[in-house]
C-alpha cells in the first residue's frame, strides 16, 4: 500500500513537472500553432535567473533573508524569459504564424543562439542552486516521507495553473486572446489589434517557459542544455492532451507522468520510455486529435 | 550546339552532372584526409535527397531521419565489428557479461544480410510508424514531434541496450571490410567512389521519381491534401510509401557514412543532428533535389572549417543563418540563384527593348 502511495505521488510528481513545462507550450503550440523548439532555452533562462537571483542575495543581503530569493526568482525569471520571447516574437515569429514546421526549424536556429548565449556568459559546465532551507528536507505522513522540494512544485503548478484558467476565461485580455485564436479576421474586424495579442501572448508562454525553469534548480544542476532534455515529451503531453485545450494539457501531463512512473515500477526507465511511446502512438488511433479537441468543420 | 549544351547545363539536372564532375575530379587535387571527410558529406548528401523527397515534395516533415540513418550505419558497423575480430566477441560485450555473439549479430555477420538489412531495417521501422500516423490522419505537426519522439526513445534504448549496442560509445572498433583495410587511403578512395555513384544512381532514382505521375501526386499531396482526397487519392498510401523509401534511403547514407567515419555512437544521431539534416535541406531549397545537396555539403564544410577555428562564433553564425535562410528565403539557396537570374533577365530584357518597345507611360 505504502509502495503504491510512493508511486503515485511520483508520478504525479513527475506529471507537474511535465505540466509546468507544457504549460508555456501549450500557449505557443496550442493555441497559436507555433513550434517552439526555443522553449527549452526560455526554460534554461529562468534557471539562469533563478542563479543569478540567488547569487545577488548571497553578496548582497544578510544570510537570515536567502531563503527568501526564490519568492524573487519566480517574478524574474517569469519577466526575464517574457522580454526574450517579446523580443523572438517581435523579431522571428511572427513571419512564421502558420507555417508550423517552419517555426520549428528557425526557433531551433534561436535555441542554438541562446545555448551559446549561456555558454559563453555562465560557461559551460552546469551550475548547481543551493535550494532554500524551507524547501529541503521531507515531510514524514504515515511513516512515508515527502520530498518538500517536490511539494513546492506541485502547489507551484497548481497556482501556475488557477492563475492561467483565470486569466484565459476571466478576464477581457484573456477573452481577446482566444477570440483571436478561434477567428482571427473576425477578431481583428471587431477592433481587437491582433498584432498586440498574438505577441503578449507569446510573451506570456514564455514567462510561464521562465518559472518552469526556477522549479527545476530545486532538482538539479542546470545548465545551457537544461531545456532540450525536457522539451520533447513536453511536446507530446499537448500532442496527447489536445492542442487548444488547457484542460487537455493537464490530463495529458498528469496521465503520461503516472504512466511513466508505472511502466519504470515494473520495467526500466528505458523500457518505460519505449512503453509510453508505444501508448501514445495507440491512443492517436483512437483519439487523433487528442484527449480533448476543439469541433470544427474546417478541414484544414 | 554550344549554346544548347549551356542552356541543357542550366537546367538542375545538368548542374547536377556538372557538380557529380567536380566530385569526380575532385580527390586528384586533395589529400586522403579531405577525400575521406568529403565523402561522409556525401553520404549526408544521399540521405537529404531521400529527406527532400518527403519534405520538399510531399510536404511531410520527418525529424527521425537521424534514426533511419543510424540503423544503416550501426547494421553495418556491426557487420564491421565482426569481421575486424574474426567473430570474436568484442569488448564491450565481455564486460557486461556475455560470453557469445547474441543472435541479432550472428544474423549480420553474413555480409548480403548486413547490407540487405541496413536499408531494409529503416523501411520496416519507417512502414510501422508511417502506417499508424498517415492512416488515420494524424496532422503533419503531430507526425513531425512523432518523429522527434522516436528519436528520443530509440536513443534512449541504444544507450541503455549496452551489451548489444555498446552503450554511449558506440561501435568504434571498425578496422577492415571484405579484408580490405579501412585505414587504408586506397580502400577509403574506392568508398569514396561507391559514394559518388550512389549519390548519382539516387539523385536520378528521385529525379525520375519526382517527375513522374507519382511525384504529381507527391505535389498534390502537399499542396491540397484534401482536394487530392475529394478526387479519390488514397493519400496515405502515398505518404507512407514516400516514407518508406526516404528511410531506406536514409539507411543506405548510414551505411555508407559509417564506413567512412569508421565510429557511430547515440550523440551522432541524436535529435540535434536530425533537425540539423532537415535544415541542410532548407539551407539549399526544398523541392529541387541539387539544392540539398549543396546544402548538406556546404554546411557541414563550413562546421568542420569553423567549428574547429571559431567554435563559438560559429554556433551564432550558423544559428542565424538558418532563422534568416527559414523565415525570410523559404526556397533556399536554390531560389537565390533563381531571385539573381530573374533580375539579370529583366535587366537585359529591358536594355534590349529600349528604344523598340517604349513604355506607354513615357
Amino acid at each position: 500500500m505504502e509502495g503504491i502511495i510512493a508511486q503515485i505521488f511520483n508520478g504525479i510528481s513527475l506529471g507537474s513537472i511535465l505540466l509546468l513545462i507544457a504549460l508555456g507550450l501549450a500557449i505557443t503550440f496550442g493555441l497559436m500553432n507555433v513550434i517552439n523548439m526555443a522553449h527549452g532555452e526560455l526554460i534554461m533562462i529562468g534557471a539562469y535567473t533563478t542563479y543569478v537571483v540567488q547569487t545577488i542575495f548571497i553578496n548582497y543581503f544578510p544570510e537570515g533573508l536567502f531563503d527568501w530569493y526564490f519568492l524573487f526568482a519566480i517574478p524574474a525569471a517569469f519577466i526575464l524569459a517574457a522580454l526574450i520571447g517579446l523580443v523572438m516574437e517581435v523579431t522571428v515569429i511572427r513571419f512564421l504564424y502558420g507555417r508550423p514546421l517552419d517555426s520549428l526549424l528557425a526557433t531551433f536556429g534561436i535555441s542554438l543562439v541562446l545555448q551559446q548565449l549561456a555558454r559563453s556568459i555562465f560557461g559551460a559546465p552546469n551550475v548547481g542552486v543551493q535550494s532554500p532551507e524551507l524547501l529541503s528536507g521531507a515531510v514524514e505522513i504515515f511513516s512515508m516521507s515527502f520530498p518538500i522540494s517536490r511539494i513546492f512544485i506541485l502547489i507551484l503548478v497548481a497556482l501556475c495553473v488557477g492563475f492561467m484558467f483565470y486569466y484565459f476565461y476571466k478576464t477581457g485580455n484573456g477573452r481577446r486572446i482566444r477570440a483571436v485564436m478561434q477567428n482571427r479576421d473576425m477578431a481583428a474586424s471587431l477592433g481587437i489589434s491582433t498584432r498586440k495579442v498574438d505577441a503578449s501572448t507569446f510573451a506570456i508562454g514564455a514567462g510561464f517557459a521562465g518559472v518552469a525553469g526556477m522549479a527545476l534548480t530545486l532538482i538539479g544542476p542546470i545548465g545551457p542544455t537544461l531545456g532540450t532534455a525536457y522539451i520533447i515529451d513536453a511536446f507530446m503531453v499537448v500532442v496527447v492532451g489536445g492542442v487548444g485545450m488547457l484542460l487537455g494539457t493537464v490530463a495529458g501531463a498528469l496521465g503520461i507522468g503516472v504512466f511513466n512512473t508505472i511502466f519504470e515500477y515494473f520495467t526500466d526507465a528505458s523500457m518505460g520510455r519505449v512503453l509510453i511511446f508505444v501508448l501514445i502512438i495507440l491512443f492517436l488511433q483512437w483519439k487523433p486529435n487528442g484527449l480533448f479537441s476543439i469541433n470544427t468543420r474546417k478541414l484544414d | 550546339m554550344a549554346i544548347s549544351i549551356l542552356n541543357k547545363l542550366r537546367t538542375k539536372k545538368g548542374l547536377f552532372y556538372l557538380l557529380a564532375l567536380l566530385l569526380a575530379l575532385l580527390p586528384l587535387m586533395m589529400s586522403n584526409f579531405y577525400i575521406n571527410l568529403l565523402g561522409q558529406f556525401l553520404a549526408f548528401a544521399i540521405l537529404v535527397i531521400g529527406l527532400d523527397l518527403l519534405w520538399g515534395y510531399t510536404g511531410v516533415l520527418s525529424l527521425g531521419h537521424g534514426i533511419f540513418f543510424g540503423f544503416g550505419a550501426y547494421v553495418m558497423a556491426i557487420y564491421v565489428t565482426i569481421e575486424s575480430s574474426n567473430g570474436a566477441v568484442p569488448d564491450f560485450m565481455l564486460w557486461s557479461g556475455m560470453s557469445e555473439l547474441p543472435w541479432m549479430w550472428v544474423m549480420l555477420s553474413n555480409p548480403f544480410a548486413a547490407i540487405a538489412l541496413a536499408i531494409i531495417a529503416p523501411m520496416i521501422l519507417a512502414f510501422i510508424l508511417g502506417f499508424f500516423t498517415f492512416r488515420n490522419r494524424i496532422k503533419g505537426v503531430y507526425f513531425t514531434i512523432l518523429t522527434q519522439a522516436l528519436v528520443l526513445v530509440t536513443v534512449t534504448l541504444i544507450v541503455s541496450q549496452q551489451k548489444f549496442t555498446g552503450g554511449t560509445d558506440g561501435l568504434t572498433n571498425l578496422s577492415t571490410i571484405f579484408g580490405f583495410s579501412l585505414s587504408d587511403p586506397r580502400t577509403q578512395t574506392v568508398i569514396y567512389f561507391i559514394t559518388l555513384a550512389l549519390l548519382v544512381g539516387i539523385f536520378l532514382f528521385c529525379y525520375r521519381l519526382v517527375n513522374s505521375r507519382f511525384g504529381k501526386v507527391l505535389v498534390a499531396i502537399r499542396d491540397g491534401e484534401n482536394r487530392l482526397r475529394f478526387s479519390g487519392y488514397n493519400t496515405s498510401y502515398y505518404k507512407i510509401l514516400v516514407f518508406t523509401i526516404s528511410a531506406g534511403i536514409a539507411g543506405l547514407a548510414g551505411m555508407m557514412y559509417v564506413l567512412q567515419i569508421g565510429i557511430i555512437s547515440p550523440s551522432m544521431i541524436d535529435i540535434i543532428p536530425s533537425i540539423e539534416m532537415a535544415l541542410w535541406v532548407a539551407l539549399g531549397g526544398r523541392a529541387t533535389l541539387l539544392g540539398p545537396v549543396l546544402g548538406a555539403i556546404l554546411v557541414n564544410t563550413g562546421t568542420t572549417y569553423f567549428s574547429e577555428n571559431y567554435p563559438d562564433l560559429w554556433n551564432y553564425f550558423i544559428g542565424l543563418v538558418f532563422i534568416i535562410v527559414i523565415v525570410f528565403l523559404p526556397g533556399g539557396l536554390m531560389s537565390l540563384g533563381e531571385k539573381i537570374s530573374k533580375k539579370w533577365r529583366n535587366f537585359n530584357a529591358k536594355r534590349t527593348n529600349t528604344g523598340t518597345f517604349p513604355e506607354k507611360n513615357s
